[in-house]
Parts: C-alpha cells; structure tokens; sequence
C-alpha cells in the first residue's frame, strides 16, 4: 500500500498524531486507577485532555523568555526521539535523543534562577544519570538477542526477547518508575496532586508552556511502553498484556511507596542496572560468545 | 463548557487562619468528598494555579506574600476567601495586627461563609467560582483580541 | 618531493618563530609574528592535507646521521638543565629519574647506536595528517589567543616576572615538537621529541614561578620522565632484540608480526599512560592548571596529552586481541569511570575540564588498547572531537576568568546575561562534549557498537553506561549555571579583545562544522588509515547520519523560536520565592526584615562522588592493573 521507502515515515507520522491522544489517555487512566486504589471516584478519563486544553487557554508568565526555547526543544527532541523508535531507528540515537530532550527541560528550570526550580533540576538530572545507565544496558541486551540496534529489526525478530533478558527487564521496569515520576522516584517533580518542593522541575513554567511539557511527557509515556513491547515483540497480544500489568505494576508502586532520597534512588537504580542488568548480559554473552 | 471549568487547579493560601478552614479544605481532597471528581487539583504552586483559596484574617505578616501569591498567578485566575476571617477578619478583626479580610489585599470574587467552612461550602464555592473564571477568561480574549487589532492598526 | 618539505616546514617554521619570539620585546611585534606564523602553519597544514590526503603512507629518508647527533646533543644538555633546576629546587626524583634517562640515552649510543641506521626518518598517513591539522589549526589558534591573554594575566598580575617571550618561544617549540612526533619514522627521533614536548610543558607549568606552580610542574615532569625511561626501554629492547636496526622504524615495527613489538608495545603504551594523564599519573594534568589557562588549552586539546594517546592508537594494532592491550585498555576504561565521577565534586572549572579531558582520554585508551579496526576509527574521532570543543572551552574559561576574576563555577551563574556571546559559545562546546548529536556523543554511540563486537566488550560497555551519565551530569549542571538569568546584570565583555574573538569565533565555527562535516572526514581520512591497517573499516550506518545531521539542524534552527516568542509578550514575572516577593538585583525580604540576596548553587555531591575516596580507588585499580601488565611483560622477555 505504502511504498517501502515510505514505510519508516509513515510509522513516524502515526506516532507524532496518535502517540499525544494515547499518552492522554493513558494518564486518564492512570488517574482514573489511582483514584480507585485511594477509594475515591476520581477524575473522568479525559481529565488530562482538560487540563492541558486548559493551560493552553492560560496566560503565558516566564520568568526569562528563554524558558520558551528550552520548553520547545524539550517537546520537539521528544518527539524526534519517539519517532525515530518508531520508524525502526537506532536505539542508541534514540535514548541520545531522548537525553538531549531532557537536558532541555533541565535548562528551561536552569534558566529561571528560582530555588525551587533549581533544586527540581538537579534531581532531575539525578534522575537522568540514575535511569540512563540501564536504558543503554538495555539497548545493548537487545543487541545481543537480535545481532542489531534497529528497531525496526528488534521489531520483525521472531526471537521471545524477553526469555533472554528477563533481567534486564526488571531493570528497565525500576528505571521506568523514575522516568513516569512515579513514587518512590518521583524526585524532580510528580504527577497528581502529590507535590515535590512545590513542583520541583516545572515549578516556574506557566500556562501553555507547562501545556506542552505535559504534552511532551505524553509523547515520552508512549515511547517508553513501547521499549516494553520490544521485549514481547514476537507476539503482538502478549506484548499488551504485558504493557497493561507493568503499567497496572507502576501504579500500584506509585501508590504504595513513599517516596526516597536521592542517594537511595541513585544507588538502586545502578545497583540494579549493575546486577540484574550485567548478570544478564554476562550470561548471555558467555552463552552467545564463549560456548559455541 | 471550556477546558478552564473542567479542570480549575488550586493553590492555598493560609493568611494567619486558625487553621480550622484550612483543615476544612483538606478534607474536600480526601476520598470522601474528592474533589479530583471535577479535575481540581491543589498544585501548591501559583504559577499553575487557577483559584486561589485563601483562609484567615491576613496580618502585617502575610499581606505581602498574599499579594504576592496572587500576582505570581497567571490570567485568568479567581479567588475564593474561605471563612468568615478570609470575609472580615472574624474574632480577630480588631486585633492591632489584621488587616481584616482577604479583600483588603486582593480583590475577591467568591466568599465562602463558616466558622470553619464546611468542605460542601467549599465545593460550593469552588463551582461558583468557575463561572467567574470563564467571564474572566471571555474578557481576557477580547482584551487580547482588541490589543492584537490595535497593534494591527499601528 | 613536495610533501617532505611540507613536513619539514611544519618542523622547522614553528622553531623559527619560536628563535624569533625569543628575542623580540615587543607587544605589537610579538603579537604580529605569532598571528603571521598561525596563519602560515595553518595553511601549510591544510596544503599538506590537500597534497598528501589520498597517497596512503609515504616514507622519507632525510639525512639521519648528523641530524641524530644533534637530537642526541640537545638531549644531553636538557639533561644537564634539568639536572640543575632540580638540584636547586631539591627535586631529587627529577634529578634521577632524568639521570636514570640520559645514562640510558647514553650507553644506547655508545654501545648501540653505531650499527644502527634507519632509512626512513620522517613518514606521513592519514593519521599523521588529522593530528598535523590539529596542531596546525588549534594549537596555533591557542598561541594566537595567548598574545591578548597574557597581556591582561601580567596586568592582572604584577608579581609575576614577565617573561614573554620564553613564553611563547617555548608554545612554539611545542609544536614544532608535536609535527616531529607526528611525522617521524624513526622511534629515536619520536622519543627526542616526546623529551621536548616533557621538558616543554614543564617550563610552561612553571611559568608563574610560584611554589605551587614550581611544585606541580616538577610533578608533571617527573612522571612524563618515568615514562620517558619506559620508553627508552622499549628502544633498547628494540635494538637488542634486532642489532640491524630494521625495528627503530616505526613503520616496519606495527606491520611486522606482533612477536616483537609487542613488549616495546606496552612498554611506549606505558610512556603514553603517563603523558596523557591516566589514572594513576592523571594528578600532574589536574596540577598543571595552575599554569595560564593557554597553556592548559594547550596541553589538554591539540598537544602534550594528545601525544600521549597519538602513540598508543599508533600501537593499537599490535596490542589488538592481546591480553596486554586488554589491560591497558581497562586502566583507559577505569580513568574514564573514575575522572567522570570526579568532576562532579568540582567547583573549580578548569579540574572539570581536566577531569574531563582525562576521562575522554581514558576512553580513547580504552578504545584503541582493544584495539579492533572499528574502536580504531572511533579513537581518532574521538581525538578530534575532543581536541576541539575542548580548546574552546577553556579558552573561554579563560576569557570570563580574565573578566570576572574567578576560575570558580559558582561564579558563573547569569553568564548569559553578563558574557552572552562567550556564554552561548560555553554552550556549545559543553554540548559538542555530551549532547547529540555532537562530536562527543557520535564517538561514544559509536564506541558502544564497536566494543559490543570486541573481546571482552561487555565490561567497557556498562563503564562507558556509567561513566557516560556522569558526564551529562556534571556538564548539565554547569551549563544550566552560565544560562540562568539574573536580571539588573551588565554585559561585561566588550572589552574582550579583537583577535580573542577571532580565535573564539573560529573554535566555535569548527565544533558544528566538523560535526556537520565529520562523515566527509571519515572517509576520506579515517577510514583508509584504518583500511591499510585492518583490511576493513567502520563507519556509521548512511541512515544515521542523514538523521544526526538532520537534528544538528534542527538544533540549529531551535534558537530562531526565541524571535517569535520575542514579540509582542508580557514582561518577565518573577521566580517563584514561596510568596517573598523579589527585585530585579535578587533581593528578598528575609527574616527579621533583613533584605537577603538569593544566592544558588550546584550539587557536588562530595560524599557520593569526592575527588580523595575516588582518586585512591581509581588510582590502586589502575596501580594493579599496570603491575599485572608488568608481570606478564616480564613473563615474555625472560
């Protein structure tokens, strides 16, 4: 139907329309599960449309006008990074990319001279050195289950990926609780109604600006289920379901655990990307390298 | 309906309350009354915020961060002074130190009686509140739109 | 033979300059022959990359004996001069560390040197080329930024003796040393000017001539000395192992079977260890900060270090698939890890610059101590890369340094606002160090894919992971301090000299340039150096690039969103202060109604990543690994 060449841009194009209206979505529900497991009734599901269609309507307050550059790029490199995963690019160019657009987000607090602001950006850049670590062991595992970084070819692999890196996958679901701010992790800045130093990391981002950060982490939500479904890429119904329990998994964390400090969360997250993550590889690499 | 009735973010603001009404609006988050129902969340930041809730009497001490809390929050914004201190200064009104009333400092657009108010006066209010916030909102637009014709002209 | 008097014009005009400089007193002179020499040396650099780029390895004899008796002569009076500068300042391991060499020096000469003769003296290839232009474009862009520099640091200043001229003869020397380095064949001829580039750095570490200087430039030499003796070992093992000479030719040595070459392998990879700074020698590099920022430029980006990690990529083929190399290449892993860490704790933002120079230097190790055809090609990207976006930023810690009078990262908050122009270059040489898709970035993407093919690649892979973070962390946060925005700040760089600027504006040019254009330098200079060698070669997937490239443009066309936000917006509302309000001079109502300024600083997170704890762990890691290196050395020559 699509000429081939056309076929990468086509999924490219999919991802930059759909992904918005899917991670809205699922933050509706995430809200809507978590008001449940408080015993409250909770928000309709489209609450987070709502709300961003709200920020939109509202003044927009900087404290620098430089803050609207660094909220941009932080909602462009985002979804460059979603749509290079998901026209079949190279993992490692996608988590750079994916880095890069945090690094903005970062500045953007930087650049505002609040101290709440501040302190949001240095954890989030705690953050950001906590999770990188295992997302790159990640790409590498599937490397070495798929002889290639490309998505599209992790994609077409017939191989259950997920049977030779279970590790790895638990890692990857520890690290995931940082990047949706999900308590115990939930440092820099949190989702809800749960605060952290006022709002950490977007504290002085007002109105559409703070709009599109929740857009951009709606486009985030997306591209980090979607590393899940690699591991399950060999069976489509599978690979949902298991999106659906880790997520239900993230929640029940997220409500559960109270939040750590940084040190903690700094020390699990490579004590685990340092022992789930290298024993996995290891084996698997003794296993593919050293036996035959 | 607008997005801003479906989801009015709140920040709180304590002016040398007793604390009484300030319990009262906590319990408006708690399951049994849950005001996420309506897509209210309290932000505790002014910058996000949409209604300010404001409690007590405000003193020397807290005028000017009361200012400027409201200032710090974006167009459209409302507030809603909660309890009969926020109103008038309540028991403490002739205290050498209160300044009486939430509108001494700010204007308000929403009152909200009770010593302290119930959570369900809260609400109340809150929802009156949302109303103020569109026509603020349509004026905010014409505004805007009437600035944008002028700078057109020029 | 065009391209031989190429090479000998990079060598000899430099020092010609340099004899010149030496004598002339004058600021306006002086200023003129360093801006006449750069702009010579850089063009003769560029010719010899047009003439020589596509001839493969080309092999000169240039008269060998008599030139060898006056290197072996200039030796001896170096010694002699070291001898005394360290028996005056009671530096008694200098003073036998030199000894040790020069008697070595001397009974190769008198016992060896007589039977020995090396056809080709002088050889050029691709990578002699890429590291010519380096120090032809950025080493003397640094000497022509030092001209305005050092005439605001004498201002600043008064108490040190102004001598400006050996200041700059000796920048010149240096490079005149480094082109000898890069373009000779013969191993003898590569150690004299190893020598230079040691006795160099050392008289430019001590120029202020402040206890602290003298110390630390003393430190610098004597460990470049210890490995100044490896070194001369590896030649005497040469000459005995093969009394023809036929293994002085550096050439012949790396093409000819690993047997041999391999103990004078990790014997020069070990001198290497020490001029580039690893772990556990990485001390006297973070010492010789206390030199005028130049000469940090200097020897962290275009020379000195470079050197050090020019040989060991040099050898990398021989140390390929050995247990040696493996080993080298983990001490190169380990200072990459360690030196990363570390530069969190830093405030002092010339030890974050040189931890970072030695972690990427570290990396490089790692990288070419493997040794595979494609962790070759990413050592020389990464030595590229890496040599310019780290000139440029400390020159441009040098010119706030120079204004605002602090070398100190603190102190840099509002820089976009107080410095812009050097502010927005910081910017971009911090992103061409760790963000993509920057130089940096592509090599270490790229050194992923090539160590997870490689022996043993796992181990490197989950360093490089860990390590990496780090450097975005402490690069972040340096560069969320010089853009956040103070407001009631006045621009303070208008009085930054013409020609600074020039050099800064031409730095800043080459970082997205050679970004841009590094695909166009891989293969037509990397990639057949590493062809010749290995037989085949890496390079980035075609459509990778085409991406990469697209979001540098992206990148580049970001900024232009500020003139669409610039119109028609509100004034700027203040910070959020938790209700206090605040001034335009960072003023709040604080407690007790005292007006407080807000002041912000970084995480260093001291006892999570402190410089002592981390530097002993690295360094008896590193200490271990070179011990275990020097065990099986000793296993295969007995």
């Amino acid at each position: 139907m699509i000429p081939e060449p056309f076929v990468p841009v086509f999924y490219a194009l999919v991802y930059i329309l759909v992904a918005p209206l899917l991670g809205g979505l699922i933050a509706g529900i995430d809200r809507k599960v978590t008001a449940r497991m408080q015993g409250r009734v909770g928000p309709p599901l489209l609450q987070p449309f709502y709300d961003v269609g709200k920020l939109f309507e509202k003044e927009n307050a900087v404290v620098t006008a430089t803050q609207n550059f660094y909220v941009l790029s932080y909602v462009v490199f985002m979804v460059v990074a979603g749509a290079l995963f998901f026209s079949g690019g190279d993992m490692l160019l996608v988590i750079f990319a994916f880095t890069l657009s945090h690094i903005f987000l970062v500045l953007g607090a930087y650049a505002s001279y609040s101290p709440y602001s501040h302190v949001g950006a240095e954890r989030e850049l705690l953050q950001i050195i906590a999770y990188e670590p295992m997302i790159i062991l990640t790409a590498v595992g599937m490397y070495m289950v798929t002889k290639s970084f490309f998505v599209s070819t992790i994609m077409a692999s017939a191989v259950p990926i997920i049977l030779f890196l279970p590790g790895i996958f638990i890692g990857y679901l520890i690290v995931l609780t940082i990047k949706l701010r999900k308590s115990p992790f939930d440092l820099s800045t949190s989702h809800h109604a749960h605060q952290e130093i006022v709002k950490g990391v977007t504290t002085d981002f007002a109105g559409p600006n703070l709009g599109k950060i929740e857009i951009a982490h709606w486009y985030e939500y997306v591209f980090l289920l979607g590393v899940i479904w690699l591991f399950f890429a060999w069976n489509p119904f599978i690979a949902v379901a298991a999106i659906l329990v880790a997520y239900f998994f993230e929640i029940l964390i997220d409500n559960t655990i109270s939040r750590v400090k940084w040190q903690l969360m700094l020390r699990s997250a490579w004590v685990i990307a340092g022992t789930l993550g290298l024993v996995n590889l290891g084996v698997l690499y003794y296993l593919r390298m050293v036996v035959p | 309906m607008t997005y801003l009735q479906k989801s009015p973010w709140i920040v709180h603001y304590n002016a040398s309350s007793c604390n009484g009404c300030d319990i009262e609006i906590l319990a408006a988050l708690t399951p049994v009354f849950d005001v996420e129902r309506f897509g209210i969340i309290n932000t505790g930041n002014p910058k996000h915020a949409d209604i300010l809730l404001c409690t007590g009497s405000v003193n020397e001490q807290n005028k000017v961060p009361l200012k400027n809390v409201y200032d710090q929050m974006p167009e459209p914004k409302v507030v809603v002074a909660i309890g009969i201190c926020a109103a008038t200064g309540g028991i403490f009104r002739e205290c050498y130190n209160v300044s009486g009333g939430i509108d001494k400092i700010i204007p308000v657009d929403v009152w909200v009686p009770g010593c302290a108010a119930r959570p369900e006066s809260i609400i109340d209010g809150v929802v009156t509140a949302l109303g103020i916030l569109e026509q603020k909102r349509l004026k905010m637009l014409q505004k805007g739109n009437s600035d944008s014709t002028k700078v057109g002209e020029a | 033979m065009q391209i031989l008097d190429l090479l000998l014009c990079l060598i000899l005009f430099p020092l010609i300059a340099a004899l010149f400089l030496l004598v002339v007193r004058r600021d306006s002179w002086r200023s003129l022959i360093v801006q006449l020499s750069a702009v010579a040396i850089g063009i003769v650099s560029l010719m010899l990359l047009v003439l020589g780029f596509d001839k493969g390895t080309l092999l000169y004899t240039v008269g060998s004996e008599p030139v060898s008796q006056v290197m072996f002569f200039i030796e001896m009076i170096l010694a002699v001069f070291i001898v005394c500068l360290g028996i005056k300042y009671r530096k008694s391991l200098s003073v036998v560390l030199i000894l040790l060499q020069a008697g070595l020096l001397v009974w190769y000469e008198t016992n060896m040197a007589g039977h020995i003769s090396v056809g080709n003296n002088l050889f050029v290839d691709q990578f002699s080329i890429i590291m010519a232009l380096i120090i032809g474009i950025i080493g003397t862009l640094i000497c022509v930024y030092s001209v305005g520099y050092m005439e605001t640091y004498h201002n600043r200043h008064k108490e040190i003796r102004d001598r400006r001229n050996i200041f700059f003869g000796l920048l010149f020397i240096f490079l005149a040393a480094m082109f000898g380095l890069v373009f000779s064949n013969n191993l003898l001829w590569v150690f004299f000017f190893w020598e230079i580039t040691t006795i160099c750095s050392f008289l430019l570490i001590g120029y202020s001539e402040t206890e602290e200087a003298t110390n630390n430039s003393f430190l610098a030499l004597s460990m470049n000395l210890l490995g100044g003796v490896a070194f001369m070992v590896a030649i005497i093992y040469l000459a005995i192992s093969d009394p023809s000479g036929n293994l002085m030719d550096l050439n012949y040595l790396l093409t000819t079977g690993k047997a041999v070459a391999l103990v004078p392998a990790v014997l020069i990879c070990f001198a290497g260890i020490t001029k580039a700074a690893l772990m556990p020698f990485s001390s006297w590099l973070v010492g010789a900060m206390v030199a005028p920022t130049p000469v940090s430029a200097l020897l962290h980006s275009s020379t000195m270090v470079k050197a050090g990690v020019y040989i060991i990529v040099r050898f990398a083929p021989v140390l390929a698939g050995t247990t040696e190399g493996l080993i080298i290449a983990l001490v190169g892993a380990t200072t990459f890890a360690f030196a990363s860490f570390m530069a969190i704790s830093q405030s002092n933002a010339k030890k974050v610059l040189a931890y970072s120079t030695i972690a990427n230097l570290g990396l490089i190790v790692a990288c070419a101590g493997v040794g595979t055809y494609n962790l070759m090609w990413v050592a020389i990207l990464l030595i590229i890369f890496h040599a310019i976006a780290k000139s440029l930023l400390f020159l441009c810690v040098g010119t706030v340094e120079n204004r605002i009078g602090s070398r100190n990262i603190e102190d840099m908050g509002g820089l976009i606002v107080r410095m812009p122009k050097i502010a927005i270059m910081m910017f971009i040489g911090m992103a061409g160090m760790f963000l993509a898709p920057f130089g940096m970035v592509i090599s270490k993407w790229a050194a992923i894919e090539a160590f997870i093919t490689a022996p043993f690649g796992l181990i490197f892979i989950a360093i490089l992971a860990f390590g990496g973070s780090a450097t975005v962390f402490f690069w972040s946060k340096w560069m969320g301090k010089i853009i956040s925005v103070m407001r009631d700040q006045t621009v303070i760089e208008d009085t930054v000299k013409k020609e600074k600027w020039a050099v800064l504006y031409i730095l800043t040019g080459l970082v997205v340039v050679v970004c841009l254009i590094f695909p166009l330098i891989s293969s037509v200079l990397i990639e057949p150096f590493v062809l010749n060698i290995y037989g085949q070669t890496a390079r980035l997937a075609q459509a990778n690039l085409t991406i990469m490239i697209m979001m540098l443009c992206l990148l580049m066309i970001m900024p232009f969103s500020m003139l669409f936000y610039g119109k028609g917006a509100q004034p700027p509302v203040p910070p959020y202060m938790g209700g206090r309000p605040m001034d335009d001079s960072m003023h709040f109502a604080g407690s007790m109604g005292v007006s407080r300024e807000l002041v912000l600083s970084n995480y260093y997170l001291e006892k999570t990543f402190g410089e002592e704890r981390l530097f002993m762990i690295g360094a008896s890691l590193c200490w271990g690994l070179l011990l275990i290196a020097g065990i099986m050395l000793l296993g295969v020559i007995l």
